[in-house]
């Protein structure tokens, strides 16, 4: 497996949990749900329901990871 | 039909003016407020957050599903980012049209969508010296969040339909 170097930005509620806006992962994982997990085993992210966006489009969570990929966790939201 | 983002009160008199047709004969504009409560607490005062890139490009799409959906002639939609009191407009919606239904309906249309699918997140502050990101309270069950079976059953939620 290769690893990959994914950047996750966080905003809202996720970006005060982790404490940091932006970050970059060195992952071995091949798909996002797969990625979230390990990031999740690690940080510990509030119960809360998700919805993902890769390269700033809207994407499911099966979906394939490749190097240099930008993804995005988002919390339910609440414009308006 | 345009959608942007201000980290600056919102100038209500020039967004509107650039809604201006003479074949409109309806203008509707609708103004979301910050409200001095929410769900029984006195609220002092709103943080909002924009995940801008995915924010306009969904907003984008709200609005030509509504130049699609409805006969308007042009709509805007500014929403606000940053921190915001009582009273301040946090989103701004305007319609122009030849008649007044169409507006009506793409009003509503656009800022129903706007709130539901647009990642912008705002925290409110409370009078209690309290805060929360509004729809994000965790859940009240217990997930059984450090055995690693409820991480596994969490993790294929997820991933149902890998193909």
């Amino acid at each position: 497996m290769a690893k990959k170097t994914i950047q996750v930005n966080y905003f809202a509620i996720l970006r005060e949990k982790r404490g940091v806006s932006s970050e970059q992962c060195e992952t071995e994982a091949d798909f996002i749900a797969q990625f979230y997990k390990e990031l999740n085993d690690k940080y510990d992210f509030p119960e809360i329901p998700l919805r993902v966006a890769k390269n700033n489009e809207f994407c499911r969570w099966d979906e394939d990871i490749h190097d240099g990929d930008v993804l995005v966790f988002i919390p339910p939201v609440a414009g308006g | 039909m345009l959608f942007e983002l201000s980290e600056k009160k919102i100038d209500i008199q020039a967004v509107s003016d650039k809604l201006a047709n003479n074949e409109a004969g309806a203008f509707v504009s609708f103004e979301g407020r910050v409200r001095n409560h929410n769900e029984g607490k006195s609220v002092l005062r709103l943080d909002y957050e924009a995940y801008p890139e995915l924010a306009i490009k969904e907003a984008e799409k709200v609005m030509a599903e509504a130049k699609e959906q409805f006969p308007i002639i042009d709509a805007i939609c500014v929403h606000r980012t940053g921190a915001l009191e009582i009273g301040d407009i946090a989103v701004w919606v305007g319609v122009l049209s030849r008649h007044r239904g169409e507006a009506f309906d793409a009003c509503r249309y656009i800022i129903d969508q706007i709130k539901s699918r647009v990642p912008i997140w705002k925290k409110e502050f409370y009078a209690d010296n309290s805060s929360v990101w509004v729809n994000c309270a965790a859940c009240s069950h217990d997930h059984g969040r450090k055995s690693k079976s409820a991480t596994v059953e969490k993790v294929s939620h997820r991933s149902e339909g890998k193909k």
